[in-house]
């Protein structure tokens, strides 16, 4: 038995632009990393005062996930339970862990210890959508989108999940890049099959 | 869907190298944890389960963190028909903080952030034994290690692979012990899991090894994974959640992922940090599940809080206790003070079992909860 699952919307941060369903929407000239991030949050109108006490990371995946959910009815029609978030990248928390190490030798800042793993941008999603479904931190050396594709597969074949944000969120110092994409069991005519091909064409589009 | 055995595993650990001999030290009420006075890691004395520095080798080209992986690893296969070099095998790694030492050497260029990366880690010992796949690194928090777990089973209960090979391991370091400082988490004295008087953690070193098969001719074949589910509280990143509905919720679904009801769990596995809210969580989350007259302890009096390493020892240690019908007790625990009742294991117990529930949860909000069956 085959169930189709779609890629239902998808966003992009990279090259400091941001597309939204592969459309370019947003573009800056290059800046510290953390003042395009908090320039971002201002533009889009996003009101949420947590952003501005997390790190880089945390600030870029929830920067991502807010504008792929923007104006989405997912929470009419999906269960906390239901919602899963699966995210990879490949420097995992090492942007703040250099940051949080600087501040040992002082007094250590508890404030960034937390954000010294990288699944806390996935609590940081969880918290601000109310998901409370499968949620899982996989570091690669390079985007893999075979086992992006598997994993959620995999849960959405076991029942674990109606619905599925998965992504990619790297960000060391000056470089930064995320993806995140909306998996869901149904989607309009334009929606593209949740595939290994498709999720490849979404991150590598910008590359030309 | 496909049976998935636990072929062979390894506990590499202050409390001895291989399981077994870690298990007998468990008998014997034996724990790692010691007052350690080390300046390089602390201002200040502090208790911890850690390696003694002439286990490893300081010449090697691997780092500490490394080299118990490999050793882990390495007895693990040893004690299987596996080939290494088998193209349906998977390595997946399990760390929160890997290599993270090499930020406190100062030097910081382009190298060493490498070396720092775990996909760098799990590339070179991938290497050493030959892995032909690319390796699955799992960095989620105190979960790791059960969530590295699950995903090598659901990926041989799909027939993406026949083995995995699931390690972890993590060091404690300036770094992580410093950040749970600042959290006024470590406990004073050794830590008290789920007891009136407890204080907060008592962190560890250790590295763990799973090795699960579909195939019930590569090692043993008595003692199954059977489900496994996490889900996350959406309440705070560095607090548990205030009702334990959420590590509930995963227990649940693990249940009916194995198809069991709450009076076929012989015991569960706790993850019994030792911290007030922690402790209170999961006795919320345990009565919820119907589960409060189940035996349950928590190793972490054993063992400290190895982080990603910590989901695998304990699913390893609760593997044999399934197999010899031996209840561990819960080191350090002596008057239950948990919010709500649970029947916490505090001597040896022998009887006929058959059902592990092993649960975890962590920073970031997650939670884990995994069934082991025996046959």
């Amino acid at each position: 038995m085959q169930t189709e699952r779609y890629i239902t919307r998808s966003s992009r941060i990279r090259g400091y632009s941001i597309y939204l369903n592969s459309k370019l929407i947003y573009g800056k000239s290059p800046t510290a990393p953390g003042d395009f991030l908090n320039q971002a949050y201002q533009d889009f109108h996003i009101n949420y005062p947590k952003f501005h006490k997390m790190d880089n990371m945390s600030k870029l995946g929830l920067l991502a996930s807010e504008i792929l959910l923007k104006d989405q009815l997912y929470k009419t029609r999906y269960q906390p339970y239901e919602m899963g978030v699966l995210l990879m990248n490949a420097s995992a928390s090492l942007d703040t862990d250099i940051k949080y190490y600087k501040t040992v030798s002082e007094i250590p800042s508890p404030a960034l210890f937390v954000y010294t793993l990288p699944n806390i941008v996935i609590g940081e999603i969880c918290i601000r959508n109310n998901f409370k479904g499968e949620n899982a931190f996989f570091v690669f050396k390079q985007f893999d989108a075979t086992f992006m594709a598997q994993y959620v597969t995999n849960l959405f074949e076991n029942n674990d999940l109606e619905a599925c944000l998965c992504g990619w969120v790297e960000l060391l110092e000056e470089n930064f890049e995320a993806m995140m994409l909306l998996v869901e069991k149904s989607g309009s005519s334009d929606a593209m099959a949740f595939s290994k091909e498709n999720i490849n064409k979404i991150y590598g589009e910008e590359n030309g | 869907m496909r049976e998935v055995f636990v072929a062979s595993d390894n506990i590499f650990s202050p409390l001895g190298r291989d399981s077994a001999v870690n298990f007998e030290q468990l008998q014997i009420g034996r724990s790692g944890i010691r007052q350690h006075h080390k300046s390089k890691t602390s201002a200040h004395s502090f208790y911890a389960s850690l390696f003694q520095d002439e286990v490893f080798d300081p010449g090697s080209t691997y780092t500490k963190f490394e080299q118990a992986l490999i050793y882990s690893i390495e007895d693990a296969l040893k004690r299987t028909r596996l080939d290494a070099r088998d193209d349906k095998t998977i390595f997946i790694l399990s760390s929160t903080k890997g290599n993270i030492s090499l930020l406190e050497s100062g030097e910081l260029d382009n190298g060493v952030r490498e070396k720092i990366t775990l996909h760098h880690s799990a590339s070179l010992i991938a290497n050493r034994f030959g892995f032909i796949h690319q390796p699955i690194v799992v960095s989620h928090a105190c979960i790791s290690g059960l969530l590295a777990i699950i995903t090598g089973m659901r990926m041989l209960q799909r027939g993406l692979y026949k083995h995995a090979i699931i390690a972890g391991a993590d060091i404690i370091t300036r770094f992580v012990l410093s950040g749970f400082h600042s959290f006024q988490a470590i406990s004073p004295e050794p830590c008290k899991p789920f007891d009136a008087n407890r204080k907060g953690i008592t962190l560890g070193e250790g590295a763990s090894t799973v090795i699960l098969s579909v195939d019930a001719n590569m090692g043993k074949s008595d003692v199954q994974i059977r489900s496994g589910s996490v889900t996350n509280d959406a309440n705070h990143i560095s607090g548990p959640s205030r009702t334990g509905d959420e590590l509930h919720h995963a227990i649940r679904q693990a249940m009916e992922g194995a198809e069991i009801g709450a009076s076929d769990i012989d015991f569960i596995s706790a993850h019994g940090t030792a911290t007030l809210y922690n402790d209170d969580m999961e006795a919320r989350a345990i009565n919820l599940s119907k589960l409060e007259h189940v035996p349950v302890n928590s190793l972490k009096g054993c063992y400290g809080h190895t982080l990603g390493a910590a989901g695998l020892i304990e699913s390893v240690v609760s593997i044999h206790s399934l197999r010899q019908n031996l209840l561990i007790p819960t080191v350090g625990f002596s008057e239950i003070g948990t919010v709500e009742p649970i029947q916490v294991i505090d001597k040896m117990q022998s009887r006929e079992m058959s059902t592990c529930l092993k649960t975890a949860s962590g920073f970031g909000g997650c939670n884990a909860a995994m069934v082991i069956v025996k046959e």
